[in-house]
């Protein structure tokens, strides 16, 4: 493999760099455009800052505005409102072509005339590099993304991995500042898709540019970035770590989208040092980290993951949240078992319980169980 | 028994639009090349004599409106380009949702018959008619000026009369260009009118090369629109065979220069091709 180096001012650590100016910075975003008549907010004040270097997501269901923002970072949309800037300047009236950032489409947009080569000298050649230069590069980075020997292929003659990497070279080659990438694997088969998933981490390592990835797909995310932002109809609903956004979802939205949770709700009954106690059935009680800002009486919207919960017969001991319900599926999964579980007020709890001593399940469909958890697992949501 | 139907079906398909050209395309052919080597006349009814001298006489006599008839094709075909090219473009890329009905209005003239619209042409570019003669009146043109009869007239009614065969390949090339290779280019530093000249230009020639196939032949072939927008010295080919046939009735002559200029654009075509690489041009195509 060969190094590649990355463009002037790139950090070498894959980590947020606080204190820097930021690489890409949108702030307070707004697009607003026209549809058969009616104005549809698409972005709706998006504000955040990406770090040099850092491999950062934006998360979100479809018609969020993940894309729409990452267009307005590319220059293919003008906010309505707000400013974009990249390594502190303001770029928001610079076009596209002006722009030291390079972007990989979704469903790839090669030059369909054009083989493998001049897809990925394009760039280049029109910055004026010099021939011999561009030929250094182009065979370089052909060797960095494993296409060496298939420069005068067409597109139309590549699988969809290859094309996705001819993408990517043809981003990459310029040594951009920061490279874009709009769902890049949504197209591939899910081997390939993770194979790709670990090469982008690597070759984002290995060049050290701010890589700004948009992708629907929670896992893909999680596993990649440095840090996510999740989007839902035009907001950041939280912008965090990976393990952040998992272990403490800031809110429902959050909660339902990345994962499996299970959305409960409760009154808090008292507050007893730093844990809220809630009442949900007779025999049931809930017990949330209060934080301070939760008082006697409040309903609270709480989340657990399945993962997080202790599935058995007896009541179990100790300070826990426990539940009473009736099992009402079970699902053999291989590496673990799911239960669903209905409570008393019919709201279901979703159970994963690891297949780790045997393979005997814990309780059967009917079965009364008793579920438990630490209180820290269990998390309020706004 | 359902094997034997299975393979016979393409057949079955095939037959009804092979019988119809069989009998109306490929039998007047052979009628038409066997009268070109006939010789006789009207009054002592032709005999096969394998006569190649209707093609020479016809070259000797008629090589002047043959040139004249490429030329004019030609000009026609550049024309249509010019003026097709930013219709299809437009049409292509800012017509939203309403590129259905731009293209209807770009064929509306052709509810119109092809004479009909011809002569229109004629009225309207006649020597004192509603566009010269108000030109003339205030003296902004001599009174001698004409339109009618010149090769312009030929040639304009030409492009006009052929131009929808032109945008529509055109545009259904532009049209199938993903817009986001457009943005790709643009995102790789290339200008607006790079843009173009690397991406939206080669992704476009198939259309501009079917264009030219289906307007230039029946451009060089026509004799409506010299016949009612030319004069004598606009004479093309197309008129020749016309007036052989119909007023000399000539037949061997009529048939022999028909062929001659079928052969003549078949070896252009082929010329034309090669010139563009047909190969890239349909690699492209059947995208």
């Amino acid at each position: 493999m060969t190094e590649i180096q990355a463009g002037p001012g790139a950090a070498v650590s894959a980590a947020p760099v606080s204190g820097d100016v930021p690489a890409i910075e949108l702030d307070n975003v707004v697009k607003e455009y026209v549809s058969h008549g009616e104005v549809v907010r698409a972005v709706k004040g998006v504000s955040l800052a990406i770090a040099e270097g850092e491999f950062f997501s934006l998360l979100g269901p479809s018609g969020c505005g993940k894309t729409t923002s990452m267009r307005m970072i590319a220059g293919f949309e003008d906010p309505t409102q707000g400013v974009v800037r990249l390594h502190g300047e303001d770029v928001t009236n610079v076009p596209p072509n002006k722009r030291d950032i390079n972007m990989v489409f979704q469903s790839y947009a090669l030059f369909p005339h054009m083989n493998v080569w001049d897809n990925v000298a394009f760039g280049l050649k029109r910055k004026k590099v010099p021939d011999a230069e561009i030929k250094r590069r182009v065979g370089e980075i052909l060797e960095v993304v494993d296409l060496t020997g298939r420069e005068k292929r067409r597109p139309k003659e590549m699988s969809g991995g290859q094309q996705q990497r001819v993408a990517l070279a043809r981003a990459l080659v310029n040594r951009p500042r920061a490279l874009l990438l709009d769902e890049p694997l949504g197209a591939l088969d899910l081997k390939l898709r993770q194979a790709m998933q670990i090469e982008l981490k690597r070759i984002q390592r290995e060049v050290g540019i701010t890589f700004v990835y948009v992708t629907h797909d929670q896992s893909e995310a999680l596993t990649m970035s440095d840090r996510i932002a999740v989007m839902n109809d035009g907001l950041v609903e939280q912008l965090a770590e990976p393990r952040e956004i998992y272990e403490r979802p800031a809110s429902k939205f959050v909660a339902g989208f990345i994962g499996t949770s299970n959305l409960l709700s409760g009154t808090v009954q008292q507050v007893a040092g730093d844990t809220a106690v809630l009442a949900l059935g007779a025999s049931d009680r809930i017990l949330v980290p209060a934080d301070g800002a939760l008082s006697t009486g409040a309903t609270v919207d709480l989340t657990v993951r399945p993962e997080k919960i202790k599935i058995a017969k007896e009541q179990p001991e100790g300070d826990l949240s426990v539940v009473r319900g009736t099992v009402a599926e079970v699902v053999y999964l291989g590496t673990y078992n799911s239960y669903v579980v209905v409570l008393g007020d019919g709201a279901e709890i979703t159970v994963f319980e690891q297949n780790a001593h045997d393979s005997t399940i814990t309780a059967e469909r009917g079965d009364t169980v008793w579920l438990s958890w630490q209180p820290w697992h269990s998390y309020a949501l706004r | 028994m359902s094997r034997l139907r299975a393979a016979l079906t393409p057949y079955a398909l095939i037959f009804p639009g092979g019988l119809w050209l069989a009998i109306f395309f490929v039998i007047p052919m052979i009628v038409m090349l066997s009268l070109s080597l006939q010789s006789g006349s009207v009054e002592d009814g032709y005999a096969f004599t394998f006569n190649w001298h209707s093609y020479a006489d016809g070259l000797a006599n008629y090589h002047d409106q043959i040139i004249r008839s490429l030329l004019y094709g030609l000009a026609a075909t550049l024309l249509q380009i010019i003026l097709g090219f930013p219709v299809a473009y437009w049409i292509a890329f800012k017509g939203g949702n309403r590129k259905s009905v731009y293209l209807f209005l770009m064929l509306l003239p052709f509810l119109v018959s092809f004479v009909l619209r011809t002569i229109s042409w004629q009225f309207l570019l006649s020597d004192n008619g509603i566009l010269l003669g108000p030109l003339k009146d205030i003296g902004l043109l001599p009174d001698g000026f004409r339109v009618l009869a010149t090769p312009f007239a030929v040639i304009a009614g030409l492009a006009y009369n052929f131009l929808p065969f032109m945008v529509l390949p055109m545009y259904v090339a532009l049209e199938r260009i993903d817009p986001r290779v457009l943005e790709a280019a643009q995102d790789l530093y290339a200008s607006r009118f790079q843009t173009f000249l690397r991406v939206v230009l080669p992704l476009s020639l198939p259309g501009v090369f079917a264009g030219v196939l289906m307007t230039f032949v029946p451009a060089t072939s026509d004799y409506v629109n010299a016949s009612v927008l030319g004069g004598t010295n606009t004479t093309m080919i197309g008129n020749v065979i016309q007036n052989q046939y119909l007023v000399t009735q000539d037949y061997p002559t009529a048939s022999a220069l028909s062929f001659t200029l079928m052969a003549l654009l078949l070896v252009g075509i082929f010329a034309y091709a090669r010139a563009l690489g047909t190969e890239d041009v349909l690699e492209v195509a059947a995208r």
